[in-house]
């Protein structure tokens, strides 16, 4: 069975390590906070100036100055902290931010990402993907494995303009769990977990780029 | 003493505005923007306005009064999908749109008022927005060089102000805001509260003086584009 987009993200919850800064992008990736193990204290950052960010809040607490990147009203955890778009973007892009977990449209095989505009529709813009995948220790993706027409994600070149090149570390999808290695001086996504009752010719069916398995692959465990 | 104190936001306005001229305007969404100034720009009239600012406001709020009533010519931002006026006027050829990282976008205002003409940053590196744009290579990775942003006025907003134009912002409200106060020829800082001076901690001094040149006390609606809530169990 595929994973649901609930399981997808208790995995990837299950990258983060303790202490670590995290920025968790619009869509399926925000529902990696519902999955931070107890005990665990991981600080979620939000682009437009909060380190801390909390729960939503009560009827009763909202308040229109704390909001997060999608525009949500939220609450700060205490040990939060607020500052500016240019401190914010200076942990981004400087390296501060463990990690980032965001969706995406086209993964490529040399690792490179598309997921801000399609040519023919309106583009909204780019928000702060293209410093996110840039400048964060390590970019994991989460999405589902092929289109809603079928077709594949992960594919040999992006067709769609690039947010960035060569940047993603790990995709997670609902049909297996990719890490990018290298091997002889050539780079591919490895897969090294398959989703329950899913099949190697399933993932091999909805993925057009080349890469490997593992020689120890396993079951994803959620 | 110089009196940075205007009693409303057309006075705080008066004499700095013509058509043709570069704006800045503060804020992420509709949390943090300068709402009351936004509204004396547009009663003003003033055309072909080059807006720098995040977001292009909603319909009927914020930069988004600008875009109905046709003031506004380019825009400078970084995401602006919330606003239906924006996209028709943008597929029509009526407006034209510079977008920026924004990471990007954020340093960039701060080099203009930094006096830093130009950085570079591994940011769009290989996408369309580094197209066109010099490249140089720094301890074996490729940078993009980006130019400073500087505007005629950049209207901001924060929480409270003293009498000499210190700055005290409240939560994410702060966003662009202050780099933004560094980067106009003239900063009009629309403010919640304006306290007597001496009376805000220079330690808790968020943006200096120097930066704002006049200052004006409004009443904030503080409208919330996502209210999203935690219901009570």
């Amino acid at each position: 069975m595929p994973l649901t987009r609930d399981q997808i993200t208790k995995r990837a919850a299950r990258e983060l390590q303790d202490g670590f800064y995290v920025n968790l992008g619009i869509g399926m990736p925000t529902l990696v906070a519902n999955h931070v193990p107890t005990g665990m204290q991981v600080w979620l950052q939000s682009e437009n100036g909060l380190l801390g960010m909390g729960r939503f809040p009560y009827d009763d607490e909202v308040d229109a100055d704390l909001i997060n990147a999608g525009k949500q009203t939220v609450t700060a955890v205490p040990g939060a902290s607020y500052f500016d778009g240019a401190t914010s973007f200076a942990m981004i892009r400087g390296g501060h931010v463990d990690m980032a977990i965001l969706g995406a449209m086209e993964i490529s095989e040399a690792g490179d990402i598309a997921n801000w505009m399609v040519p023919g529709k309106m583009v909204k813009g780019v928000g702060g993907a293209m410093d996110l995948v840039a400048g964060v220790k390590r970019v994991v993706v989460t999405m589902e494995h092929t289109t809603k027409k079928g077709g594949p994600k992960i594919i040999p070149m992006c067709t769609l303009p690039l947010t960035g090149k060569d940047c993603i570390d790990m995709i997670i999808t609902d049909l297996c769990v990719m890490h990018r290695r290298e091997r002889d001086g050539v780079k591919r996504f490895e897969v090294t977990e398959i989703a329950p009752d899913v099949t190697r010719d399933q993932i091999e069916q909805a993925t057009s780029a080349q890469f490997w398995w593992s020689p120890d692959l396993k079951i994803v465990d959620v | 003493m110089i009196n940075k104190v205007y009693a409303t936001p057309d006075a705080a306005l008066d004499g700095l505005l013509r058509d043709g001229m570069t704006v800045m305007v503060g804020g992420f969404g509709l949390c943090g923007i300068p709402e009351k100034l936004i509204l004396a720009l547009r009663d003003s009239a003033t055309r072909e306005i080059t807006a720098i600012s995040n977001n292009a406001g909603v319909d009927d709020w914020g930069l988004g009064l600008l875009l109905q009533t046709r003031q506004i010519r380019k825009m400078v931002s970084t995401y602006v999908g919330e606003n239906d006026e924006f996209a028709r006027q943008f597929l029509s050829g009526e407006l034209e749109i510079e977008f920026v990282p924004q990471g990007t976008f954020a340093e960039r205002i701060r080099a203009g008022g930094a006096g830093i003409p130009a950085f570079f940053t591994r940011t769009a590196v290989g996408t369309p927005l580094a197209e066109g744009k010099e490249h140089h290579d720094f301890d074996g990775h490729t940078y993009v060089m980006e130019r400073w942003l500087k505007a005629d006025v950049a209207l901001v907003k924060a929480w409270k102000a003293d009498t000499v134009g210190n700055l005290v912002f409240r939560k994410t409200a702060r966003n662009f805001n202050p780099m933004m106060a560094m980067a106009g020829t003239v900063t009009v800082a629309e403010v919640e509260e304006i306290v007597p001076v001496g009376s805000i901690d220079p330690d808790s001094v968020h943006t200096a003086g120097i930066f704002v040149d006049r200052i004006v006390k409004t009443d904030s609606e503080k409208r919330i584009e996502q209210r999203t809530i935690t219901p009570r169990s």
